[in-house]
């Protein structure tokens, strides 16, 4: 079937109409929305979707927004949108979709993911924690690190070795972990910041059913790529306007107290300015070709770009505020739920930015990828491709 | 309006124009024998490229016998020409001159870029070619109130290939924009060796030389600025072009050389260094696009978008041709290989038409950050 725009606005009226968002509670109105398939609707009927085309939403969050009706805060959930709902939605039974999609967006239900390791970061695919199989259920035992809202997280997207005797991208198979079964512990990961965004996760004997499983026994890395694809895809990709990102923080700064400006800031800063603008434009050109349907490969060189441009720009800052720069505002570990480089100061900007290139991929693995698959130069040599996993140098 | 950074299929077109006929008469081996010849510049080509293929007139209009095209049709032919390190007179006169006789706006500006257009003539801005936009030209020349011309202009860029001076002097009531032949009475024209072989430059001495005004105090200056403005531009796309040929050569001959036993692009210290260079020529492309479509548009946020380009893709084409010497090894140090000649191009790029230092002194005013003190 295909919907058109105005279709869809008499849908979003007759939602309306029978919830009012003046007079409904937020998570009745968020969960009406999902059951008029308005709440992703590219995502098939009775899932929360219409089975239309994807940048049709734009229509339908524009007339909700127009009545401010409340939305599903998809920052603070936005691994479960971004990253365990395709992966869901491609690999998921329908029985799993039924039961885990319509929380998963009206935020009910928050969702970590449980895949870095202490000894598995850029090599993922070595990851170490072991799934055993023990009648309907896996039995799951390791340490997973790096984990953004596992705090306030019900459901996880897990991934575990199932076979330790294949090369290691084999045995992989992939889970959703229940947060509150026993023998899973949160701890958190305290950062250079002082705050800790993240989380170490224990899991002991935890138990998970084998109804919980998504995708075949041993085929979890192949669904491990549909949730990291739309990670990458999630990365730098909003439109900024002219000095929007760091480098306007710097910039006004420098603006508004003459007295910090030397020589050699003047040049550096301006060297920065030129490389922001520059990264921006070429934002938008990836913007303008996707619009095209024609992606080209500089997707991959954006983070990059960004990146070593926000740790740059940050220091500069830093070392521009002199006295200031001496200062921090807090140290005190606290518990954010979304990363705001700007709500604080410059020296956390400048320790915050330093995840920029190890968080999502390194500089160096993107490094590796643009080399290999843009310029068509020779893979690493990867020695341990055809080794059973037991058998690993660690 | 934001630009528009994408290439139309009407650039796309004239760029398979523009490489087809150079991949056939613009070897490097053709190019680098041209250096050391009496006629630095292909003569024969760049008739072709004007007058068949229609460059030499992309920003003139139609009226005036041009093509009607817009900087972004230049920058497009610039990207190419750039590629090969073409020996054409394509900035100097198609770019520089024409813009200043198309600002000029007077019945024999007109007249004079007609003929430009249609590929009868090749001219040249009689400015140093390292002067920025906003550099003062019009004091060291002077002319009478007949239009005799005196004084000397030093390193104008395709000056040797020229029939025709468009020159900035001073005359009796201000700055006044003259044209004179190249072998008129009283102009001569000196070669240095150039740095960059490809693109000679002449000092010019006018002693008497006879000459034709035709733009007056109420154009002129405005004129050479637009051209100034418009080379800064569009040089960007030279760069980008120069910079991605580089990068292209660098990359195909690390897929066959080999050493130790494996091919030299195998080694991840190289390719960590192509990744980078590819992602600052990806950022130079956005910059050179947005620069020639802001001038295209006549956008209010020219002058910044210019300056941005410039001082990020002069310094991305002198890396781009460093590592293609370097990545090269021994080979690349030779005079056989083609690598020096973009090289020197590259280098002698940075500084014309406002080193990146310059330009970003300019944008420190543009966008209000002040220097110190």
């Amino acid at each position: 079937m295909t919907v058109t725009p105005e279709e869809l606005r008499e849908r979003v009226r007759a939602l309306l109409a029978s919830h009012d968002p003046a007079a409904t509670g937020r998570l009745d109105f968020l969960r009406a929305r999902f059951d008029a398939g308005l709440a992703w609707v590219h995502y098939p009927q009775g899932l929360g979707g219409l089975g239309a085309p994807r940048a049709l939403q734009g229509v339908v969050d524009a007339e909700l927004a127009a009545v401010a009706a409340p939305d599903n805060e998809p920052r603070r959930i936005g691994i479960g949108l971004g990253m365990a709902a395709p992966t869901v939605l491609r690999y998921g039974t329908e029985e799993q979709k039924t039961r885990f999609l319509r929380p998963l967006w009206t935020g009910e239900e928050v969702w970590c993911q449980l895949f870095s390791e202490p000894g598995a970061g850029s090599d993922l695919a070595g990851l170490r924690t072991r799934a055993v199989r023990d009648g309907d259920d896996w039995i799951v035992t390791g340490q997973k690190v790096w984990t953004s809202n596992a705090h306030n997280a019900r459901w996880a997207i897990l991934i575990a070795r199932t076979d330790p005797d294949v090369p290691k991208h084999q045995g992989i198979t992939y889970f959703v972990c229940d947060m509150t079964a026993p023998g899973v512990e949160v701890r958190p990961l305290r950062q250079i910041t002082g705050e800790a965004e993240f989380n170490e996760v224990f899991l002991t004997d935890v138990r998970i059913p084998d109804a919980h499983r998504l995708g075949e026994v041993g085929d979890g890395w192949r669904v491990a790529q549909t949730t990291l694809m739309n990670e990458r895809v999630a990365i730098g990709g909003t439109a900024l306007p002219r000095e929007g990102g760091m480098i306007g923080t710097v910039a006004a700064t420098w603006r508004e107290r003459p007295e910090l400006r030397t020589p050699d800031l003047h040049d550096r800063l301006l060297r920065l300015w030129v490389e922001a603008e520059v990264t921006r434009l070429t934002g938008e050109r990836l913007r303008q070709q996707l619009a095209l349907g024609a992606p080209g490969p500089e997707g991959s060189g954006m983070k990059l770009a960004f990146a070593s441009l926000n740790q740059r720009i940050s220091g500069l800052e830093v070392e521009l505020l002199g006295e200031d720069g001496l200062r921090y505002g807090d140290w005190t570990m606290t518990r954010p739920e979304i990363v705001d480089f700007y709500g604080r100061d410059a020296g956390y900007r400048y320790l915050r930015a330093k995840g920029n290139s190890i968080e999502g991929g390194t500089s160096e693995i993107l490094r590796n990828i643009i080399s290999e698959r843009v310029l068509g130069l020779p893979s690493e040599p990867r020695t341990d491709k055809d080794v059973p996993w037991k058998d690993l140098p660690r | 309006m934001s630009a528009d950074l994408l290439y139309s299929d009407v650039e796309n077109d004239l760029r398979a124009a523009v490489r087809g006929l150079l991949a056939d008469r613009c070897a490097p081996a053709d190019v680098l024998a041209r250096c050391e010849d009496d006629e630095p510049y292909d003569a024969a080509l760049w008739r072709t490229l004007a007058r068949e293929v229609g460059v030499a007139g992309l920003l003139v209009p139609e009226k005036l016998g041009g093509q009607g095209a817009s900087a972004r049709e230049a920058a497009v032919v610039l990207e190419e020409l750039g590629s090969f390190v073409a020996p054409v007179p394509f900035l100097g006169s198609a770019v520089l001159a024409t813009t200043a006789l198309l600002a000029a706006g007077t019945t024999e500006a007109d007249a004079a870029v007609a003929g430009l257009a249609e590929g009868e003539r090749t001219a040249a801005l009689a400015v140093p070619l390292p002067s920025a936009p906003g550099a003062e030209v019009f004091a060291g020349l002077r002319a009478d109130a007949d239009g005799v011309l005196g004084g000397r202009v030093t390193s104008v860029a395709d000056a040797t290939a020229a029939d025709v001076l468009i020159v900035p002097a001073t005359g009796p009531d201000g700055p006044g924009l003259y044209e004179v032949r190249t072998d008129a009475p009283g102009v001569a024209l000196s070669v240095p060796v150039p740095l960059d072989l490809t693109r000679p430059i002449a000092d010019v001495a006018f002693d008497g030389a006879a000459a034709r005004r035709i733009a007056g105090p109420a154009t002129a200056a405005a004129a050479v600025e637009r051209a100034l403005l418009t080379g800064a531009g569009l040089l960007a796309s030279e760069q980008l072009g120069l910079a991605q040929r580089c990068l292209d050569e660098t990359v195909a001959y690390l897929k066959e050389r080999h050493q130790f036993g494996r091919v030299v692009g195998s080694f991840q210290s190289l390719k960590h260094r192509l990744a980078d260079l590819w992602l600052e020529i990806v950022q130079a492309r956005a910059a050179a696009r947005n620069a020639a479509d802001a001038l295209a548009r006549d956008s209010a946020d020219a002058p910044v978008a210019i300056a941005v380009a410039q001082a990020f893709c002069a310094p991305v084409a002198v890396r781009a041709a460093e590592e293609c010497v370097q990545l090269h090894g021994g080979i690349g140090m030779t005079w056989e290989h083609p690598a020096h000649l973009r090289l020197k191009r590259a280098k002698a790029d940075e500084i014309a038409l406002g080193t990146p230092g310059r330009h970003r002194a300019a944008l420190a005013a543009l966008v209000e950050l002040p220097a110190a003190g």
